[in-house]
């Protein structure tokens, strides 16, 4: 029998919709499903710390908004909003240890708010001051990736200092479907799975790749892809916190047990345009954008919980300070002294490093007391 | 001191990085029980264990990510790129990841990578297995780039290299791994890992080379003295950063510069090299510096490898050249 099903002929690919095995804890309507595999694994997680992660999901929602409302308005370059892949985030980021490691792409935000990242390590590198939001080791999260898929390889690489060190830290990789069309990310597999190295390969498959639909880089679920390599994948609603929550949870169990790698395909939607330059309008589909609206994972968490009027805007007020913390942190970083653009190129300066440097200083210095 | 073939030396070098720091790891292909296919790695997974020395997925992009996790982690991984032409699919690690991370972040993640890579031609071998493409990475801000040319730098330069703190790109000239030399394990004194060494010292003309064409360098130099001239060979050692002082103190003397390299001259080190000691030593210059090196040509076939290759009589014709000698084949200051 033929494997694939499809005509690879065809023009554009259409997004096909869901369907096959989804894990999924949190129906839209906000229904929880009972699941033999994986109830046990999240059956620690009540009310609270299910209002818990509802607080993050909104916090991270409000801060993701207020930065596209910075770059309108000129203070960042650049954003990628995550808006509709929060549960995606934060299920799967607040599953980890502060010993564990996370290697992201560029939007992973909401990771990095989980991992503490503070509201002004969010702003660094989107206005432009720096190319590090924060210092990777003091929040156990490398600096987001612009690379696709890059990170993956070095999240295998860590996993395996992790075995070598003789610890049960595992480290996460986030990456997108686009991503998964990339060498990087299969070498990684390989390598990952030679080497039972204690790693996530977390895909949040968003559907789009810019303007290029998943189905574009894949002709089969994204999941079935690892199996091949010897890596058992899950694939989960990934606007289902709960059900992130738990996969992850299951996955890094694995990690932990020294059973190796395990692929998560998270599916969400990305609900926003790919960064502040994009116009998604040329190329979305605006019945694909309702639906997938009604699958908001905010949305369904209310249905569930049903939360006093109270505590909803005491988690609003969270919610708006962070932001507006955020705002503030922008405004106030200061522009990058020029000479430091010659620092940490090595370890030490080179001669001809520090003689650059020199002559920039003594170039500047011809300006100085000039009207700029 | 004990006398060894220059692959022998960096099998010991490995061995003396290895046993000095736990957190080296050697990464590779072929690089366990076969010991490498140049046999550099020769016995060290028997010693150190696979966890140490390990034979890695015939991947390079694969090798040099996992490589910065590793360093990531606090590792100093060191990866063999088996032959010189295997390198690209790594160079998107190598150039977007490994040479700007400790820049990236603002000095505080550090990259202590060593890639070793057998480069050059002369071995009458196969396609990419000969190539020289050492300036795309001198090209690289953040990575060092450095090449051996006899046992005794290959052994301490390969040492340096692991314990520096920068990733370190380091070439290795396959067609004198079996060249024998002596070697002293002694690090203490050593000439730095960025620094270039008089070879030879001269007086009429500076004549720059490294890695395989030192030896060659040496024996112009050698055979001018039959023609009267005195020829100052300059190992440099170090591609980038250069060591301008040294070109400059020995230009000064001398008055005239020849580059000789195996890689294609166009934007190759050579031209660097002109560009940079012109603008220090236009005011002592005789002549304008003369290169001599691989065509611009992709790497041709074995049996025509000889003419690529810069060999004795064009570094000496080069010489005559940059000297205004009527007999020069090439020089276009003869009449």
């Amino acid at each position: 029998m033929l494997r694939a099903d499809v005509s690879v002929t065809r023009a554009r690919p259409k997004n096909r919709p869901l369907t096959g095995d989804l894990v999924q804890l949190l129906t839209p309507e906000g229904a929880r499903r009972r699941d033999p595999v994986y109830d046990p694994v999240v059956a620690d997680v009540d009310d609270e710390q299910l209002t818990a992660l509802y607080e993050d999901m909104v916090v991270v929602r409000r801060f993701d908004t207020e930065a596209v409302a910075l770059q309108r308005q000129g203070q960042l370059g650049l954003w990628p909003p995550l808006l509709g892949q929060e549960a995606a985030q934060i299920g799967s980021a607040r599953a980890l240890r502060d010993d564990d490691f996370v290697f992201t792409s560029y939007r992973e935000n909401g990771v990095a708010y989980c991992r503490g990242a503070q509201p002004a390590d969010l702003m660094r590198v989107w206005r432009g001051t720096a190319l590090a939001g924060w210092d990777p080791r003091s929040i156990g999260m490398a600096t987001p990736q612009v690379m696709i898929g890059s990170q993956t390889l070095h999240a295998t690489g860590y996993a395996l200092g992790c075995v070598k060190d003789g610890v049960d830290s595992a480290v996460v990789a986030y990456f997108g479907d686009g991503a998964t069309s990339k060498g990087d990310v299969h070498e990684a597999m390989v390598f990952a799975a030679s080497f039972q190295a204690p790693v996530v390969f977390f895909c949040q498959n968003n559907q789009w790749a810019i303007s290029e639909p998943v189905g574009l880089q894949a002709q089969r679920p994204i999941a079935d892809r690892a199996p091949g390599m010897g890596i058992p994948s899950i694939r989960v609603d990934g606007n289902d916190v709960l059900a992130v929550l738990a996969a992850t949870r299951v996955a890094l169990d694995r990690a932990r047990r020294g059973d190796g790698p395990t692929f998560i395909e998270a599916v969400t939607y990305r609900m926003g345009p790919h960064t502040t330059s994009d116009d998604p309008t040329r190329y979305v589909d605006a019945a694909d954008r309702t639906e997938w609206a009604a699958k908001d994972p905010i949305a369904r968490l209310e249905r569930l919980l049903k939360l006093s009027d109270e505590r909803v805007s005491q988690i609003k007020e969270k919610a708006d300070s962070f932001a507006a913390a955020m705002r503030e942190a922008c405004y106030a970083l200061p522009d990058p002294e020029p000479l430091s653009v010659f620092d940490h190129v090595f370890v030490e300066p080179t001669p001809e490093l520090l003689r650059q440097r020199s002559q920039y200083a003594a170039y500047l210095a011809m300006f100085e007391g000039d009207e700029h | 001191m004990a006398t060894m073939t220059m692959a022998a030396a960096l099998n010991d070098g490995l061995r003396h990085a290895l046993d000095d720091d736990p957190t080296v790891v050697l990464l590779g292909e072929d690089i366990g029980q076969l010991g490498g296919v140049f046999r550099v790695t020769d016995g060290l997974q028997r010693d150190f264990g696979v966890d140490r020395v390990m034979d890695a997925p015939l991947a390079e992009s694969g090798m040099m990510g996992v490589a910065v996790g590793l360093a990531y982690r606090g590792y100093r991984p060191v990866v063999e790129i088996q032959f010189d032409g295997f390198v690209y699919p790594a160079v998107d690690q190598l150039v977007t990841q490994v040479a700007r991370i400790h820049y990236r972040t603002g000095g505080a993640v550090r990259m202590p990578i060593t890639v070793r890579i057998p480069y050059g031609g002369g071995i009458g071998a196969v396609e990419h297995h000969s190539e020289s493409p050492e300036a795309y990475f001198a090209h690289t801000p953040g990575l060092r780039v450095v090449t051996c040319a006899n046992p005794q730098d290959a052994h301490t330069m390969i040492r340096q290299a692991i314990a520096c703190d920068d990733p370190v790109v380091f070439f290795e000239p396959k067609r004198r791994y079996w060249v024998k030399g002596e070697v002293s394990d002694e690090l203490v004194g050593a000439l730095p890992l960025d620094r270039a060494r008089v070879v030879v010292e001269g007086s009429d003309v500076t004549l720059v080379a490294y890695g395989p064409l030192v030896v060659t360098a040496r024996d112009a130099a050698l055979a001018a003295v039959d023609d009267g001239l005195s020829v100052e060979v300059v190992d440099l050692r170090s591609l980038s950063p250069l060591d301008l002082d040294a070109l400059e103190v020995s230009v000064r003397k001398t008055g005239r510069l020849v580059i000789a390299h195996e890689a294609q001259g166009n934007a190759g080190l050579g031209a660097e090299i002109a560009a940079s000691i012109t603008d220090r030593c236009f005011d002592v210059l005789k002549a304008a510096p003369v290169r001599v090196t691989g065509f611009d040509t992709p790497y041709p076939p074995a049996k025509a490898e000889d003419h690529f290759l810069p060999d004795l009589d064009r570094i000496l014709d080069a010489v005559d050249r940059v000297m205004g000698r009527v007999h020069s084949l090439t020089g276009w200051r003869a009449s």
